[in-house]
């Protein structure tokens, strides 16, 4: 078996042998489930009053509701989840959306690296990075930091990400900051409900609905790479990145946490990240760390890296360097 | 009549018998008493009916109703959950003397410690379940049903403990009660264990609460080894500075008699607490400023203030001259066993405590945030209110579980 593969997700494999001996029992820890999570069903009604919808409406949100962790799903229940999610967009705020559930690849590591002498604090990366992952516009939710720094300064504690002038400045240079991706990641390590775990491609994914919105988390992490969901997130109908990930960029709901997921919906489909493919000076590298010949592996072979908060162990696939 | 009657039915039937007639009177009991009693009740609920009220705002708006933030996360709730943790595991202080060590004396007001545990714990829960963002999927952390992501996440082990001390201090003094209401000695085996064993889980809630933060080398301010004998030695001033009040406001307010030998034992027991907290404090507050270093940085913020933001400072200062003043007047003030100055005392140090381990330690630990951003934090009334209901039902609990309770004893004490 690969050895990059965390145990979480071979978790439903190791269930699936067990099934038919567990099925009485699972049952009837479902009847028990589902009278748990009737008080909870009620709340949603009563605090939402979006459950006054139409009869099909209301039969997608109870098997919504009662559905399973992501990584436990089989593929079929996966398949099922997305459809009901897509229909749920249809239904609510009419918007086709295409839902995908792509496994990772295999023999693919996501590593990620940022030049600090190209970068010139554009911001056109934050900017992408809003649109294609369905950012709440409300609160000007943001995955990536841009800091100024001066010179003499390596770490973003001490730049400043509140710049409003034209840029680059003059003897300054531009750190960008957004989720590490950790390897040894301390907000999985947090997250009292599994909600939160590491892809066997590196991605730290969030299953935004099983997610209890208790915020350990956010108190775990080292990068402020995670954001929670304060308020029902807002995105303009016709500015909405219709082509989905079920762990990416589909619509979070309020009390849910969220992060950058390397726009999984993107690399997962062969494509790069919305911030890479948007920055001007192409100061962002973004590839498989398991491939010899990729530009990543090339960053980190030739160029003089380092990673943030190296002390604290975490052991990022997010690198700078410096040209 | 009664006792052929009690021959002829089946042992088990009269033990249920007995049950619903000790459930009862408790319940009876509890409700019953004079106009201040029930306006006194009427005032707690009105409180809860207002944190309802603010609760179900939050329930509508979101979490976006609070002040909290992406980088101020945790805020009011979790920093009055924290400290009122303390407050349930501080219970032990009297009942590790008057189980294990058989001091007659504590032993009388064994009950009382346990009751403030109990609404200590009510309200830690319910602070914890109204911080969360996404309260309808809380039955995924269900063991079984859920997703328990045990050992791994210390959040888990905290839910454990704290729903484990819980039943153990229901257990126990139900049981004593039980006994007590129909004049017989309650059985050591059968209980005896359960309080040994609620002896360390004591220990267990406010260490598993401090591991919670000082398991998070992202937080250089909690990432503390001293966060964990801190919390309890905190705890153990402050809980029993807590019972002292409560000793008096019965003992006023009621028929039952604490002698004054009680009061003094748990004056000493808070003050030897309150002077090692003092001690580490102190140890503490050493390390942050003797050559300090980047990982300061949130105390320059709490004590100081930091890049202009000083909302902190007041409340920091505020607790630490009424720790030091509470302690200190408890320790060597010749009036210290004048309840006129016992009291004062005792509510200086547990306000001192309730800043210091509440709001002084969960915001510093989350500003400046993980990129040094700086901001300042105060509850919204949302906050505020829910706090307040969450308090009102605590003391509406204490209050429910002691009037039966110490009528019993009485009863009991009476009949001996």
């Amino acid at each position: 078996m690969d050895p990059r593969k965390n145990k979480i997700c071979q978790k439903p494999q190791e269930k699936d042998c067990q099934q038919t001996k567990q099925r009485g029992r699972r049952e009837f820890l479902k009847g028990a489930a589902r009278v748990a999570a009737f008080g909870g069903a009620a709340m949603l009604a009563g605090c939402g009053g979006s459950m006054l919808g139409s009869k099909e409406e209301l039969s997608l949100r109870w098997k919504e509701y009662f559905k399973k962790h992501y990584s436990l799903m089989t593929q079929e229940e996966k398949d099922e989840t997305v459809r009901r999610l897509e229909q749920l967009a249809k239904i609510k705020k009419n918007v086709n959306v295409q839902m995908s559930s792509a496994p990772p690849i295999d023999g693919v590591l996501f590593g990620y690296a940022f030049n600090v002498t190209r970068c010139e604090g554009y911001m056109e990366c934050v900017a992408a990075c809003v649109k294609e992952n369905n950012l709440d516009r409300k609160s000007n939710m943001q995955y990536i930091r841009i800091f100024e720094m001066e010179h003499g300064q390596l770490t973003p504690e001490v730049g400043n990400a509140k710049f409003y002038h034209q840029v680059p400045v003059e003897d300054h240079f531009y750190m960008g900051v957004q989720c590490n991706h950790c390897q040894n990641a301390p907000c999985v390590k947090a997250c009292p409900t599994k909600a939160t775990w590491q892809e066997p491609d590196g991605i730290v994914v969030v299953d935004y609905d099983w997610c209890i919105g208790c915020r350990y988390c956010i108190a775990a992490c080292p990068y402020y790479g995670r954001r929670f969901n304060w308020n029902d997130p807002v995105v303009p109908k016709d500015e909405m990145t219709k082509k989905q990930h079920y762990l990416g960029n589909r619509m979070r709901g309020r009390g849910q946490m969220e992060k950058c997921t390397f726009c999984i919906q993107r690399s997962r489909a062969g494509r790069l990240p919305a911030c890479v493919e948007a920055c001007p000076t192409g100061a962002r590298v973004f590839g498989n760390l398991l491939d010899p010949d990729s530009e990543i592996r090339f960053v980190l072979k030739h160029k003089k890296v380092f990673r943030w908060k190296e002390d604290l162990g975490t052991d990022p696939k997010f690198w700078y360097f410096v040209d | 009549m009664e006792t052929t009657q009690e021959k002829i039915m089946p042992h088990k039937l009269s033990i249920i018998k007995e049950i619903t007639a000790f459930v009862k009177d408790v319940i009876t009991w509890s409700l019953s008493g004079g106009l201040a009693y029930q306006i006194y009740l009427c005032i707690l609920a009105a409180l809860m009916v207002l944190g309802v009220y603010a609760y179900f705002v939050q329930l509508r708006v979101g979490m976006a109703a609070t002040n909290m933030s992406d980088i101020v996360s945790w805020g009011f709730y979790i920093a009055n959950f924290t400290f009122l943790v303390g407050v349930a595991a501080a219970a032990v202080m009297i009942i590790l003397p008057s189980y294990i060590f058989k001091d007659k004396d504590l032993h009388k007001v064994v009950i009382i410690g346990e009751c403030v545990a109990i609404g200590a714990l009510v309200m830690c829960l319910m602070f914890v379940f109204v911080d969360l963002g996404a309260p309808w999927n809380a039955w995924h952390m269900m063991p079984i049903i859920g997703l328990f992501n045990w050992p791994t996440s210390l959040l888990t082990w905290d839910v454990l403990v704290l729903n484990g001390y819980l039943v153990l201090n229901l257990l126990v003094p139900a049981y004593i009660l039980y006994c007590h209401y129909y004049h017989r000695k309650p059985k050591d085996k059968l209980y005896l264990p359960l309080v040994f064993i609620s002896i360390f889980w004591a220990f267990g809630i406010h260490l598993v609460t401090a591991f919670l933060y000082q398991g998070l080398p992202a937080r250089p301010f909690w990432n503390n080894p001293l966060m964990g004998p801190r919390f309890l030695a905190s705890a153990f001033a402050a809980g029993p500075a807590l019972i002292i009040i409560v000793l008096v406001i019965i003992q006023s307010t009621t028929s039952f008699r604490v002698e004054d030998q009680v009061f003094n034992k748990i004056r000493r027991i808070s003050v030897v607490a309150g002077i090692i907290n003092l001690i580490m404090l102190f140890s503490e507050v050493f390390k942050e400023f003797y050559l300090p270093t980047h990982h300061s940085q949130p105390a320059i913020y709490l004590y100081f203030g930091l890049k202009g933001h000083t909302a902190l400072v007041p409340w920091i200062w505020t607790a630490i001259v009424m720790n030091v003043i509470g302690t200190l007047t408890m320790a060597f003030n010749p009036g210290k066993n004048n309840p006129k100055v016992l009291v004062p005392a005792c509510i200086l140090l547990f306000l001192g405590i309730w800043i210091e381990k509440g709001i002084g330690l969960i915001v510093p630990g989350l500003v400046p945030s993980p990129l040094g951003e700086v901001v300042n934090y105060a509850p919204s009334w949302v906050e505020v209110s829910i706090t307040i209901g969450i308090l009102a039902l605590g003391i509406f609990v204490v209050s429910l579980l002691l009037k039966p309770a110490l009528m019993i004893e009485q009863q009991y004490e009476a009949g001996e």
